[in-house]
């Protein structure tokens, strides 16, 4: 099986869904990733585990990136959500997957995404009253020292 | 904070009570934060607080080229530094789809499973200290490590972190008379890792400490994305060397262990065992090494096609994963490190509910985590 | 009696019944003993606290400078050995630490990150540009990356004569 029979299937149910040209990465809409997850983790397919969670800056959107994991079929796939940077809002996928509990935290540190009903969003990484998010591309700190490039 | 008032009885009036297990303290292997409310003896809750130690490799990466990166990698599992080089620089090849040299890969793993001795040894000597055999495991096995340590400092020069896997190759060749020192040492590793399991694996004490405490059930292990000897030891025989093999781990004849219960001693008992199976491994590949070329020159400047790439490797703690993004330009555009830890640490606070204070440092060893590779 | 007459200013020298007995300044008694014991706190953060337990491990040894125990309260030991990278988040609780230590005290910064920032100076929002950053004073800096063990005892023994040195007023 590969990523691309998998968004075959996903198609089927849920018609939005589109494949990135140059990673071969599964676009999903923002308010049906809650449908998505059930349905990968529903028996047949087992993608019960959530390996890595993470996001990109790409200035005009933040692009969420999930990728799942099972055992059964050996398979890893590669969702994205796509968040325009004005409304940084979505579904938490804690009660399916209880490892995004921290990967969750962690996304909202550094890069300002809310996800709702999630049992405890708070900061991870840095101090409770840090400002900002730090991995955007237009963070700047008065302690920041920027290395030259070549 | 607010207080839980456990009884009132009119003779006996007794709450909650709150301790930090802060983060200078010596048994939390590291930087790290409990918040711990007792009642009596018995935990009620446990609250981890992470990010003492987190210097932001991440941000950095986006201001680097693709060698320059390969040092902060060394600081992230500080004890296993060969290992988390290898999945950087794996990355990075399959981003340019780049072929290796054969030579190449058996150093690649000669190294890396030496590393794993070293870490296993780690693991297992500051865990047998926080249990309270204090300082003869850890004496022993500090003493063992030394003999991989020099080892390393002759083939590239650091003790600790190496800097030795380059984008393509290694960084120097390994020295002339390099493999009688390692049949040597695994000879003499393979009797003083019987002597280890003589001193703990069937003491009374040890028994009494570990057996039937911080159990982790198999379903709790998936969903929780544990990885490595922690999930071995809750009776899922997942290792990415046999299951997704990579390098040339696939030439080569070795077990992976498993236990059944999923309790602190079959975490034990299962890095002993991954101990021995990495010496097998080492053995086979010093026999087995071809010629040809393996370094490679410094001074080359990588620009990868734009595109993405996640690769995983099995490093001594778990699953360590990097996940890279290129615009095609020399530094990358994003760069996420999953580290094994830090998902083998979110379990934690689930496993301490409801046992006493002593068995907290006892799980908390038998999870081997590293404050490096969880702030990052 | 042929050891006391080869000790220079042996008519100093006290003859007491069964050997004698040798007088010398109270003040650098003191000094040595106190070189001679300095506890150091279990500080370990990053990297550098890995070749801090290998010097007190068998091959290095650094019990026998006196040093080997460890003390795990800051109330009980003498010297501080920031050993790693020192992050905003963690600056609060080494500043506390350091106020927690009775006097006489020492710190000793190990390894680049404890120095200045280390390769962590640049681009980076989350890390103290060394101890000094802090408002603690430091008496020995041992520069390495990480350095190794021998360095860490080079360090000590450093230390060990800054402390030999010092000039006690009247208190």
């Amino acid at each position: 099986m590969r990523q691309s029979d998998i968004f075959e299937l996903i198609k089927l149910k849920f018609p939005q869904v589109i494949q990135d040209e140059l990673t071969k990465a599964i676009v999903v809409p923002g308010d049906q990733i809650l449908g998505i997850a059930g349905f990968l983790n529903s028996a047949e397919f087992s993608f019960n585990n959530l390996h890595c969670l993470t996001a990109i800056d790409r200035k005009e959107n933040i692009e969420l990136v999930y990728i799942f994991y099972s055992f059964k079929i050996r398979l890893q796939i590669t969702l994205k959500v796509c968040l325009p940077v004005d409304s940084l809002e979505i579904e938490s996928l804690t009660n399916f997957y209880r490892s995004t509990d921290w990967f969750e935290r962690e996304v909202y540190d550094l890069f300002g995404v809310k996800f709702l009903n999630h049992p405890n969003l708070c900061r991870i990484l840095n101090p409770s009253d840090w400002k900002g998010f730090p991995l955007r591309k237009d963070y700047s700190y008065p302690d920041f020292i920027k290395k030259a490039q070549y | 904070m607010e207080v839980n008032v456990v009884s009132q009885n009119k003779d006996l009036y007794s709450e909650e009570f709150s301790i930090n297990m802060g983060p200078q303290h010596p048994s939390t292997h590291g930087v790290l934060y409990l918040d711990l409310r007792l009642n009596g003896e018995v935990v009620t809750d446990c609250v981890t607080h992470i990010g003492y130690l987190h210097r932001s490799m991440e941000k950095i990466a986006e201001n680097r080229t693709y060698t320059q990166f390969i040092p902060f990698t060394d600081r992230l599992d500080y004890v296993a530094s060969m290992n988390n080089n290898l999945c950087y620089v794996l990355a990075v090849e399959k981003l340019m789809n780049m072929e290796v040299s054969d030579r190449a890969k058996y150093i690649r793993v000669i190294i890396a499973e030496l590393n794993r001795v070293a870490s296993h040894l780690i693991a297992i000597g500051t865990f047998a200290q926080d249990i309270g055999a204090f300082a003869t495991p850890l004496f022993y096995c500090f003493r063992e490590r030394e003999k991989i340590i020099d080892i390393f400092d002759e083939i590239c020069g650091n003790r600790l972190t190496y800097n030795y896997m380059r984008i393509g190759g290694v960084q120097f060749d390994l020295p002339k008379d390099i493999d009688e020192r390692i049949k040597y040492f695994i000879k003499y590793m393979r009797s003083k890792a019987d002597d280890y399991e003589e001193l703990l694996t069937n003491n009374i004490i040890f028994l009494a400490r570990t057996k039937n405490i911080g159990i982790l059930s198999k379903s709790a292990a998936v969903s929780y994305s544990i990885t490595g000897p922690n999930l071995r030891a809750s009776g899922i025989k997942w290792d990415l060397r046999k299951d997704e093999p990579y390098l040339v781990y696939d030439k080569f004849q070795f077990d992976i262990p498993t236990c059944e219960n999923g309790d602190v001693w079959d975490r034990y008992k299962v890095r002993i065992e991954e101990l021995r199976q990495s010496l097998k491994i080492i053995e086979q590949a010093i026999a087995g090494i071809p010629e040809g070329p393996a370094v490679v020159k410094p001074g080359r400047i990588y620009k990868p096609p734009a595109g993405e790439v996640y690769l995983r490797t099995e490093n001594p703690r778990g699953e360590l994963g990097f996940y890279i993004v290129s615009d095609g330009s020399t530094c990358p555009y994003r760069l996420k490190i999953r580290a094994p830890s830090f998902s083998n640490l979110a379990v934690f606070s689930e496993l301490v509910k409801g046992v006493k204070v002593a068995d907290v440092v006892s799980i908390l060893g038998s999870l081997d985590i590293l404050m490096g590779e969880i702030d990052r | 009696m042929a050891v006391i007459e080869k000790i220079p200013g042996s008519q100093l020298i006290h003859k007491l019944p069964g050997g004698g007995i040798v007088l010398a300044a109270s003040g650098s008694v003191f000094k040595w003993a106190k070189s001679s014991s300095l506890w150091p706190l279990t500080f370990g953060l990053a990297c550098c606290s890995i070749e801090m337990i290998a010097a007190g491990a068998s091959r290095f040894d650094i019990d026998r400078f006196g040093s080997g125990v460890f003390r795990a309260s800051p109330r009980q030991c003498d010297v501080m050995i920031v050993a790693g990278t020192i992050s905003v988040k963690m600056g609060e609780c080494v500043k506390r630490l350091y106020a927690q230590m009775p006097e006489p005290k020492y710190v000793i910064a190990l390894g680049n990150c404890a120095i200045s920032g280390g390769i962590f100076y640049h681009d980076t929002y989350s890390v103290v540009k060394g101890t000094e950053a802090l408002g603690i004073p430091v008496d020995v800096y041992i520069p390495g990356c990480p350095p190794r063990p021998e360095n860490l005892l080079f360090g000590l023994m450093k230390l060990q004569e800054k402390v030999k040195k010092e000039r006690y007023a009247a208190k």
